[in-house]
């Protein structure tokens, strides 16, 4: 698995780029990875990014959009003004978490 | 005398039943299952009843006729479970005191969760095949089908059996060709994930299964509502889809007496151990089958490999022993791929699909994401394992209960490639940086191929799908291994 740099810290990613090490994660490298993807983090960003961050560990799985909308409160509707076209994606990358996968 | 109750008598609350009643003396343990009917379905079958494969009596049984003599079946609604009293209250006001509980009530499609999903085109244009009554009234719409736009939808995941809806598509595919319809029909997959397949190596293998077929592709498509005076799907961010017939997978959520009970996520599925199956706020009772929250696909081999890790630690610590085997995350699932062919996909929780051969290396004889005559007919012949082996709590021969790496090429480091037909990328990403060269291919030579591992899976540590990184030494930035600038996947 490549260790690349960003934020000027060496991050252990997948071959896709993201974060594999939920530990190597903080909030000045979210900004950053937005930052690579052409967004730009606000209060209104950060709150689901938040959410996301604090979900996984219980559940050992990045939470879907529909989950962070039921129990984290962000209507999915912002969440697609926020992180355009692949929110969930988006999200998972800029939190530092594996993307929402399917079993093949 | 312990008390077991089991609530659900579906795969996994047949297996487990059996397989204790087997193993433990019915003046020591008494075993009940629950369920609010006695018609045990073969769901897997749903799938072939449109395109006229099987019907309603090959895949319906009595699910008395599979349960163990000495196994009571409790046929009626659960309202709900007391955990604090270990009392379930059924509908009819009966209860049933437990001294441990097995919750197997599996998961349901949910269309009404979906506003519009059962409106005015509900049964006429908008179909599912996660039930039997759906997947009869879609027999009937595929028979009365003349072409037009076929769509075919999932609503959210978890759903049980996630590549049914590929499989589905492919088999439509296959049934609009043979009926020389296949010209006048658009068909369009449309999946909330970013791709038609989102594991590296599956991704590649398949990388043009959908394009070969003239499958179009939407992603990241989160729907909002169905709009039934123009036919259309609608997601959150305005994207508009139209159909002729809809065939989509609902959401899928456990059972409301989950709900009801207290004990259950937003989806009513259970939060359990993904080792033991233990519901993680009461240690008596136990989640099998698709009603919890194991990180690997919901379906029925997961749900075999799950109860037998279950049934050995079960059995341990009724006899006072302490419980020592950990359950893997395997899943073994055959998948229809079309044209009389399938696939067969092997993996666990820190495993994807890879290719190569099952179970043995070299003589397989199933080949794994590879397009076989032999793996469609594993998956036909699989309705009589079921029945006859599976149920009855029998063991399959070759099929060790933890996955094994034997006659698997594995690989590391893959970088998933397309997905079918590309999408639209967002405009203001930037362009990728050049990719480092891909690592040599890893391919496990014959002589060192592992022996598949006992049946009994050793205990491991909890592999979270992201590791911690706590322990991880301090990477040294001026080594030569670490990637001066990011990689940046493709939005």
């Amino acid at each position: 698995m490549p260790t690349t740099l960003i934020a000027g810290r060496p991050i252990d990613v997948n071959d896709e780029g993201f974060l594999t090490a939920y530990d190597q994660w903080d909030e000045k490298l979210g900004a950053e990875l937005a930052h690579l993807i052409g967004i730009e983090m606000t209060d209104a960003h950060w709150g689901p990014i938040r959410f996301l961050r604090a979900d996984f560990p219980g559940r050992g799985e990045t939470a879907t959009l529909r989950r962070a909308s039921t129990v984290g409160g962000f209507p999915i509707k912002e969440l697609f003004e926020l992180f355009p076209l692949k929110p969930a994606k988006k999200m998972a990358y800029i939190a530092g978490l594996p993307k929402p996968k399917g079993c093949v | 005398m312990k008390r077991l109750v089991i609530l659900g008598g579906g795969t996994a609350g047949t297996m487990v039943a059996n397989k204790l009643r087997a193993s433990l003396p019915a003046h020591e343990l008494h075993i009940t299952v629950v369920d609010r009917d006695d018609a045990h379905h073969y769901q897997p079958g749903y799938l072939f009843m449109p395109f006229g494969i099987y019907n309603t009596s090959d895949i319906v049984r009595s699910r008395h006729r599979f349960l163990a003599d000495g196994v009571d079946l409790v046929l009626t609604e659960i309202d709900r479970v007391d955990a604090a009293y270990k009392t379930v209250h059924l509908a009819d006001g009966r209860t049933l005191g437990y001294d441990y509980l097995v919750i197997a009530s599996g998961v349901a499609p949910r269309p009404d969760a979906t506003p519009g999903m059962q409106g005015a085109l509900w049964g006429n244009k908008i179909h599912e095949f996660y039930s039997l009554p759906g997947a009869q009234a879609l027999t009937e719409a595929m028979r009365r089908f003349r072409g037009g736009r076929l769509v075919v939808h999932i609503t959210e995941m978890p759903i049980k059996c996630p590549v049914a809806p590929m499989e589905f598509t492919f088999l439509a595919d296959d049934w609009l060709r043979k009926h020389g319809i296949r010209e006048r029909t658009d068909v369009t997959y449309v999946t909330p994930l970013d791709g038609a397949f989102t594991k590296p190596v599956a991704s590649r293998e398949l990388a043009t299964a959908l394009v070969d077929r003239q499958i179009a592709l939407e992603t990241d498509f989160a729907v909002e509502q169905i709009d039934n005076d123009t036919s259309e799907l609608v997601s959150f961010d305005g994207r508009r889809i139209g159909f002729d017939l809809l065939v989509t997978v609902p959401l899928n959520m456990g059972a409301d007496y989950v709900a009801r009970s207290g004990l259950g996520d937003e989806l009513n599925l259970v939060p359990c151990d993904q080792h033991t199956m233990v519901s993680l706020e009461h240690p008596d009772i136990y989640v099998l089958g698709d009603a919890g929250t194991l990180q690997t696909s919901k379906a029925g081999s997961v749900a075999h490999f799950a109860v037998d890790v279950f049934v050995h630690n079960f059995i341990d610590e009724f006899n006072g022993r302490p419980a020592t085997h950990g359950f893997d995350g395997h899943a073994n699932c055959f998948i229809e791929s079309g044209n009389r062919k399938g696939m067969l996909l092997d993996f666990n929780y820190t495993t994807e699909p890879f290719t190569g051969n099952f179970p043995m290396p070299v003589v397989g004889p199933f080949k794994l994401l590879k397009e076989t005559r032999l793996n469609h007919i594993g998956k036909l012949a699989f309705r009589w394992i079921y029945w006859n082996m599976l149920l009855p709590g029998r063991p399959i021969p070759m099929i060790p209960t933890a996955m094994s790496l034997a006659g698997k090429r594995v690989e590391q480091d893959v970088t998933p490639s397309g997905t079918g037909m590309p999408t639209a990328v967002a405009p203001s990403s930037p362009p990728p940086p050049p990719r480092p060269a891909r690592p040599k291919l890893e391919t496990k030579p014959l002589a060192s191929a592992r022996p598949a591992k006992p049946s009994a899976a050793p205990p491991q540590a909890r592999p979270a799908p992201v590791a911690a990184a706590s322990t991880r030494p301090a990477v040294d930035s001026t080594a030569t291994d670490v990637l001066p600038t990011p990689i940046i996947p493709k939005f």
